[in-house]
């Protein structure tokens, strides 16, 4: 798996080749077909799962199905918000069936009202990709994502962490264009004002200040 | 026209994004000109986003993708079974 891939860069011919040959008959190669997402589902199951070994057992199950039901792929889509929508089906329902995970708001009302105010700083110093070579920053981050309400945290992990276009985003989950673009601009500002006195605290490159 | 931070808030995902009209965009960026705060949380913000989009804030348990392919293989051995 490639750094950076998209996964969401759907619509390609060769991937639209080689569905049509596993239709055909030549089902090993959808070995090769699910590759550049395997991580993507897993990533999603585990947003709504946060339980590592039931992520990947939904994250198997959801890529089993996509292949027992390839048929019903409609050319049109693109594949990977496909197979993330089936993803997303499967941790739902297994939410659903509550096997030991609580049911967080699921069905939560839409967007809740009211201004999310963001964490006020004088001055920013940036945090560089290096930094997440320490495991608190990692674990900063994997926390204040953990903590999004499910809708926020759908949405924003679409968008950020798996490179969607808002338009993929609000396919992959069933919503519209306009409901991606709030819930994404809700889960940055709530991200923000969890993370930044956090990544400040952490930095340790800081030197201005440090009262601020 | 002088807007306030507030109203500056709202529209930094659009901002980030690109997603706003001439005429928005460059009555933010005025703002941003001279409120060091509201730049610090538009730096903070697209920060986040770098660090939050990189592949090591998730890692994939070890030997996913063999597991994976692994139950795919079967699953295969048993549909030519």
């Amino acid at each position: 798996m490639t750094a950076g891939g998209n996964p969401a860069g759907g619509g390609k011919p060769e991937e639209a080749r080689r569905i049509a040959s596993i239709l055909a008959g030549n089902v090993e190669e959808f070995h090769e077909l699910i590759r550049p997402y395997e991580r993507s589902v897993y990533v999603m199951a585990l947003a709504l799962l946060k339980v590592e070994a039931d992520a990947e057992e939904v994250a198997q199950e959801a890529l089993l199905k996509a292949f027992r039901n390839l048929k019903s792929f409609r050319a049109e889509a693109r594949f990977g918000t496909w197979l993330i929508s089936i993803a997303l089906n499967e941790a739902r329902s297994r939410l659903r069936r509550g096997t030991g995970v609580k049911l967080e708001s699921l069905d939560e009302p839409e967007e809740a009202p009211g201004h999310i105010s963001p964490a006020l700083l004088r001055d920013w110093r940036e945090i560089p990709s290096e930094a997440l070579e320490r495991l608190e920053v990692r674990a900063a981050l994997q926390q204040a994502i953990a903590a999004l309400p499910p809708i926020y945290k759908e949405v924003f992990l679409l968008r950020e962490a798996q490179e969607m276009d808002i338009r993929e985003t609000a396919e992959a989950l069933g919503i519209s264009a306009a409901a991606v673009k709030v819930r994404l601009h809700r889960a940055r500002l709530m991200l923000q004002a969890t993370l930044a006195p956090q990544l400040r605290r952490l930095n340790p490159g800081r030197r201005r200040f440090p009262w601020s | 026209m002088v807007i306030d931070c507030k109203h500056v808030w709202d529209h930094i995902s659009g901002y980030l994004d690109g997603e706003l009209s001439a005429e928005e965009r460059a009555i933010v960026q005025k703002h941003l000109e001279h409120c060091e705060i509201c730049s610090a949380i538009l730096d903070s913000t697209r920060n986040i986003l770098i660090l939050t989009a990189d592949e090591r804030v998730f890692e994939l348990p070890l030997d996913y993708s063999a597991r994976l392919h692994a139950r795919l293989d079967e699953e295969i051995r048993r549909l030519r079974a």
